[in-house]
């Protein structure tokens, strides 16, 4: 991997949410306050309860706006290929892959940290000999992306990616530097919350999801349109990770704990299946 | 969080399941296609289940739409599809592929107009008689939670007459779901989040999409 991260080159996008040019603030995108996009949110917490997920028309997450289905879901049920998912194995990840302070020749800057935990369906079985995969901005919120031209640092040494392959138990483990906040388009001085993103796929395809994992008493959780698109407290607490002393280690990292579950299978479940990948 | 030993001994013994875990939006940074594919999630040759210049290649391609009717730069499409005998792949290597292989999954991109391309096969009906359908799930920035729909092959009008899934849409929706296949054998599926022609998608148990259940 070449270690020119910096270039830019291609087309430029239209783009609402990433900076273009830090130093001139696009009225437009930004005039928005902070105290606006918070009334908005909480006057629609204050009408839900119970809510599982993110709500898909978010009105303070200003780019949901016109990129959400305003017709009903259509409820079914999976059929053949749904109640399958696609197989990966070490043939597809490399052992390497989960560690994302050596991809550079040297040492990337920041606090080097693990976060572990487990892929589990509804029932409590766990996914294994399965995909994760996650993406992050570095340890000066800063993502190797030609549309982040956020004015901080690009680190040589780390680019944000890795990817794993769930053990028999289900466990994940990614060695990683820990993302800083950063600012985003949607409102005057937005700022993302810490977070890593998670790429996860079950043994049915019904069952793939990408979400965000965060960080333990973020002060921007309260501020954030996205972490706030999921109206319920205990299922918003479902992303974030905790510290877990036992997952850092004597003077190399500090370590996180998180579990994640996905959606129920659908498959009809033979004895012994819980065995196979 | 932690699942704890005593909810996972409950979801185990079925008396009380673990609440999944909420989806939230891939945003803007998970890829870009030009030269960067090796370090972000989009990778080298995702969108190739068979190499396009094999001679059983289909192009499947479409346009993914936001409710402007302006197309979406930022989107990413992932199909799952059984093979052209209607087998479901359980091969290994969709990431890095060998040119032989067929593993029935990829991962696309929209472009910088919103179009996302993919180089499959036509999937076999996985039973006799069934419609054959490939799987799709979308992501973008915007969009906080993945969407699921189908592509229906246009040519078994009998079978898709049957299909259990088009006989529950409304008829006027229906077309959202099929195909296109156009004279070079390419078949053209444009996805619209949002509209007129809105997509219809698919909620399978287990998931909730608040205020639209």
């Amino acid at each position: 991997m070449s270690n020119d991260i910096t270039e830019n080159t291609g087309p430029v996008v239209e783009d609402d949410e990433t900076f273009d040019n830090s130093h001139v603030l696009d009225p437009a995108a930004t005039q928005d306050s902070q105290e606006t996009i918070s009334a908005e949110i909480k006057d629609i917490h204050d009408s839900a309860s119970g809510e599982t997920q993110p709500r898909v028309n978010f009105p303070p997450y200003r780019s949901s706006l016109l990129r959400h289905p305003t017709k009903d879901m259509h409820h079914t049920d999976p059929e053949t290929i749904e109640l399958w998912s696609p197989a990966f194995g070490h043939r597809d990840v490399h052992t390497l892959e989960s560690d994302l302070t050596v991809q550079g020749n040297g040492e990337p800057l920041g606090e080097r940290m693990v976060v572990r935990g487990r892929v589990l369906d509804g029932d409590g079985r766990p996914v294994r000999n399965q995909l994760v995969e996650i993406w992050q901005a570095n340890a000066s919120g800063r993502y190797v992306h030609k549309r982040d031209q956020h004015p901080a640092p690009l680190d040589p040494n780390f680019t944000g990616v890795g990817r794993t392959i769930t053990d028999d138990k289900g466990f994940y483990e990614f060695t990683t530097i820990k993302p800083a906040p950063y600012p985003w388009k949607n409102h005057h001085n937005a700022w993302r919350p810490a977070h890593i993103h998670f790429s996860l796929f079950g043994t049915d395809f019904t069952q793939r999801m990408i979400t965000q994992m965060y960080f333990p008493g973020d002060p921007l959780f309260s501020l954030d349109p996205i972490y706030q698109s999921i109206t319920d407290q205990k299922a918003r607490d479902r992303l974030v990770a905790t510290y877990d002393h036992n997952v850092s280690t004597h003077e190399w990292n500090t370590g996180y704990y998180w579990d994640i579950v996905l959606t129920g299978s659908n498959r009809t479940w033979m004895e012994g299946d819980t065995d196979a990948h | 969080m932690r699942i704890d030993q005593n909810q996972l001994a409950a979801a185990r013994d079925g008396s009380e399941k673990l609440v999944p875990t909420p989806g939230q939006t891939i945003g803007p940074f998970f890829g870009y296609a030009s030269g960067y594919e090796n370090v972000h999630i989009p990778f080298r040759d995702g969108q190739h289940l068979v190499n396009p210049a094999s001679p059983k290649a289909v192009r499947l391609t479409g346009t993914v739409y936001d409710g402007a009717g302006d197309p979406i730069p930022d989107a990413m499409i992932e199909i799952w599809q059984a093979d052209e005998n209607g087998q479901i792949p359980q091969e290994t290597g969709s990431l890095v592929r060998d040119g032989w292989t067929f593993t029935g999954w990829g991962r696309a991109t929209a472009d910088n107009v919103g179009t996302y391309t993919f180089s499959t096969v036509n999937p076999g009906p996985t039973e006799e008689g069934k419609a054959p359908f490939i799987h799709v799930v979308v992501f973008a920035r915007g969009l906080m939670n993945k969407l699921h729909t189908r592509i229906y092959l246009p040519e078994d009008t009998v079978a898709l007459e049957k299909d259990a899934l088009l006989s529950s849409v409304e008829a006027d929706r229906r077309q959202t779901l099929i195909a296109e296949r156009e004279a070079d054998g390419t078949l053209r599926f444009d996805i619209h989040l949002q509209g007129e022609q809105e997509t219809v998608f698919l909620q399978f148990p287990g998931i909730e999409y608040p205020v639209h259940d």
